[in-house]
């Protein structure tokens, strides 16, 4: 098997400015598929329009991102979560509105009937495999409980945890993560941790935006450290812990 | 919206059915079940319905949706004036033109949301009026609106022209009175019917989750622009539908039909009654023609004899007070009402209903009264 095969998103050259900032320059970087990539750095490092960049939020002044075969610079957040793509956000986006359930079977209902469906006739309480699947997702997540409540009510975790079981219905190939357990107790920044490595053993690669170190030691194979818009080091955790660049870099020269 | 069972949608709509058929009876003590104005209840029962698709389930405010309720009507004339006295290919081709124009201007519109979106519709529907006003006058009519005239051609029932002008027939059937209501009345549950489907449907789910959160939409794979048209042109058709109804009702057609008051009134229907509740509308909209036709009856003179009981100094003062209220001045009290309701009952007469249903369970739970807690349950389920 040769190395190109099982590259799942291939970002190269990219480029960003913003003004006069230039928010990322010449990134490069493969993500093997169902590898833990954990992106870290300092604040305003450019992990974040890094990772606008590979859901079509934002597009690069050049260079490209490749999912497998597939171009991903240029589409829309849609066509690119419809080819596999599932995102986590920073701050938790999901239907306040609307009860834990129904959060659920929205993106299943996406997964399942493309970009765009008109099927306003047949009750969606009939459609019984998919509620079963949402209620599985839910219980593996641990919110079956709350299932029939209104999703605003929810803890800040709690939402975070819903917002992972929106994307893990889906099945993804790629989930990228934007700092999963940012503002979690330690409790819960745990059962995350825990989560997320029930889902590695199931094979779903992973982009991993976090500042917890624990959380990034715990979970990552493969770790990339951006500074100042550029890679300053890449590679397995324990060579990137040892990298003196790094250490100056992020961490001020503190021991990890 | 929910997930529900079919069995209470099932109860819901035999419940509804027969509320509707029945109404001549139960709104007979409040002096309302005389023809002309029940028609108008079922006529904007459905724009109201249909309104509330589009802002109740996606929450795109549109402020131009009386244009479509004058394209069904000048399309409905046009039909008995062109065709046929009959009403069904009048309301067909009212709601279908109603559905072509909601594609074009929806079309434009949508390329914007919240504000801009509102102003976008405004100003295409204010555009229609003044063009039915002025430069559409060859098919308008302009000012005097459209009417049928002796010489108009009816190709489909020239055989049967008498003297005098027709009048709307469903297979001989004339469309006026009581058989008027009951034809609207049929329309406005089969339009109760496809909105409750989509209300219950995945298509519904998705316009909620719209109106939720439109970011987490887009990242969860769906293209939220052609889910809007399509809710849209369905709620435009419902409009033209019921502007066609009007015509049918009463074969005229007039420019003011489309003004931005029509409009708005469809949006204070819909609050009113309760937004994105599947009866709230509907409520709104025979609350608002009830009070409209009660209170513009109203002039001075009535007034001063309502108050005759009252000595003469008393009587005069309280006809100076409650005269600017009624008649021409009956909008007055719509906003009065209007602002009362939002402010204390954002969620319109449904949260009302809903509130109260919590109480006497409440009530209820502390007696240890199985029964009363019973019907408050049932009640909060409808909506």
């Amino acid at each position: 098997m040769s190395e190109s095969e099982n590259i799942v998103l291939n970002v190269s050259g990219v480029n960003k400015t913003f003004g006069g900032l230039q928010a990322l320059s010449d990134i490069n970087l493969k993500i093997k598929e169902g590898e833990t990539h954990a992106i870290i750095g300092p604040n305003g490092a450019g992990k974040s329009t890094m990772l606008n960049v590979c859901v079509g939020r934002l597009v690069p002044d050049s260079g490209s991102v490749m999912f497998g075969d597939v171009p991903l610079t240029g589409k829309t957040p849609y066509e690119i979560n419809q080819v596999g793509v599932a995102r986590v956000f920073q701050t938790p986006e999901i239907f306040p509105e609307l009860t834990l359930l129904q959060n659920v079977i929205v993106p299943a209902l996406a997964k399942r009937d493309g970009n765009f469906k008109f099927n306003a006739f047949k009750p969606l309480s009939a459609e019984k495999e998919l509620i079963e699947e949402a209620e599985h997702v839910l219980e593996d997540l641990g919110l079956e409980d709350q299932r029939h409540d209104i999703s605003a009510s929810m803890s800040r975790g709690d939402k975070r945890r819903l917002e992972l079981a929106m994307c893990l219905i889906q099945h993804p190939k790629l989930l990228l993560l934007d700092e999963p357990t940012a503002g979690m107790a330690r409790h819960d920044t745990n059962r995350t941790i825990e989560i997320l490595k029930r889902i590695k053993s199931r094979g779903m690669t992973k982009v991993i935006i976090e500042h917890d170190m624990h959380v990034v030691f715990s979970l990552a194979d493969h770790i990339s450290v951006l500074a100042q818009g550029a890679i300053i080091a890449d590679g397995k955790p324990d060579d990137v812990r040892g990298n003196p660049k790094v250490q100056e870099a992020y961490l001020g020269g503190a021991h990890l | 919206m929910s997930i529900q069972s079919a069995r209470k949608d099932l109860i819901l709509m035999v419940v509804f059915i027969a509320a509707v058929l029945t109404m001549p009876i139960w709104l007979a003590p409040v002096g309302a079940s005389y023809p002309d104005l029940l028609q108008k209840f079922a006529i904007f029962g459905i724009f109201a319905i249909g309104f509330n698709i589009l802002f109740g389930l996606t929450g795109y405010l549109s402020f131009g949706h009386a244009a479509f309720l004058g394209v069904g009507s000048y399309a409905a004339v046009w039909s008995f004036k062109l065709l046929t006295m009959n009403v069904i290919p009048a309301i067909i081709f009212g709601t279908v033109l109603a559905g072509i124009f909601a594609v074009l201007i929806g079309f434009v519109s949508l390329r914007r949301s919240g504000i801009y979106f509102s102003i976008l519709t405004l100003a295409f529907a204010q555009m229609s009026y003044n063009m039915a006003y002025s430069v559409l006058t060859p098919v308008t009519n302009g000012e005097t609106g459209l009417q049928l005239e002796q010489s108009d051609p009816r190709i489909f029932d020239a055989a049967a022209t008498g003297s005098g002008l027709p009048s709307t027939e469903l297979f001989g059937m004339k469309m006026s009175g009581y058989p008027g209501f009951y034809f609207c009345a049929v329309l406005l549950i089969l339009a109760f019917f496809v909105s409750l489907r989509i209300f219950r449907s995945p298509f519904g789910m998705k316009l909620a989750a719209i109106k939720s959160n439109q970011v987490r939409m887009s990242y969860t794979g769906f293209n939220t622009r052609p889910y809007l048209l399509v809710a849209f042109v369905i709620s435009g058709m419902y409009a033209g539908l019921a502007g066609s109804l009007l015509a049918a009702t009463d074969p005229l057609a007039g420019a003011e039909r489309m003004q931005w008051t029509a409009s708005g009134e469809v949006v204070l229907m819909t609050i009113l009654g309760g937004l994105g509740t599947l009866i709230g509308p509907l409520l709104g909209a025979g609350l608002i023609k009830y009070f409209e036709n009660i209170f513009s009856a109203y002039n001075e003179q009535v007034l001063h004899e309502i108050f005759s009981f009252l000595p003469q100094f008393m009587e005069n003062f309280m006809v100076f007070i409650v005269n600017p209220f009624v008649g021409e001045g009956w909008h007055l009290t719509l906003g009065a009402l209007f602002m009362i309701i939002v402010i204390f009952l954002p969620g319109g007469i449904m949260e009302g209903f809903a509130k109260i249903a919590a109480w006497f369970k409440k009530r209820g739970n502390k007696s240890d009264d199985d029964d009363a807690a019973a019907p408050a349950k049932a009640q909060t389920s409808e909506g």
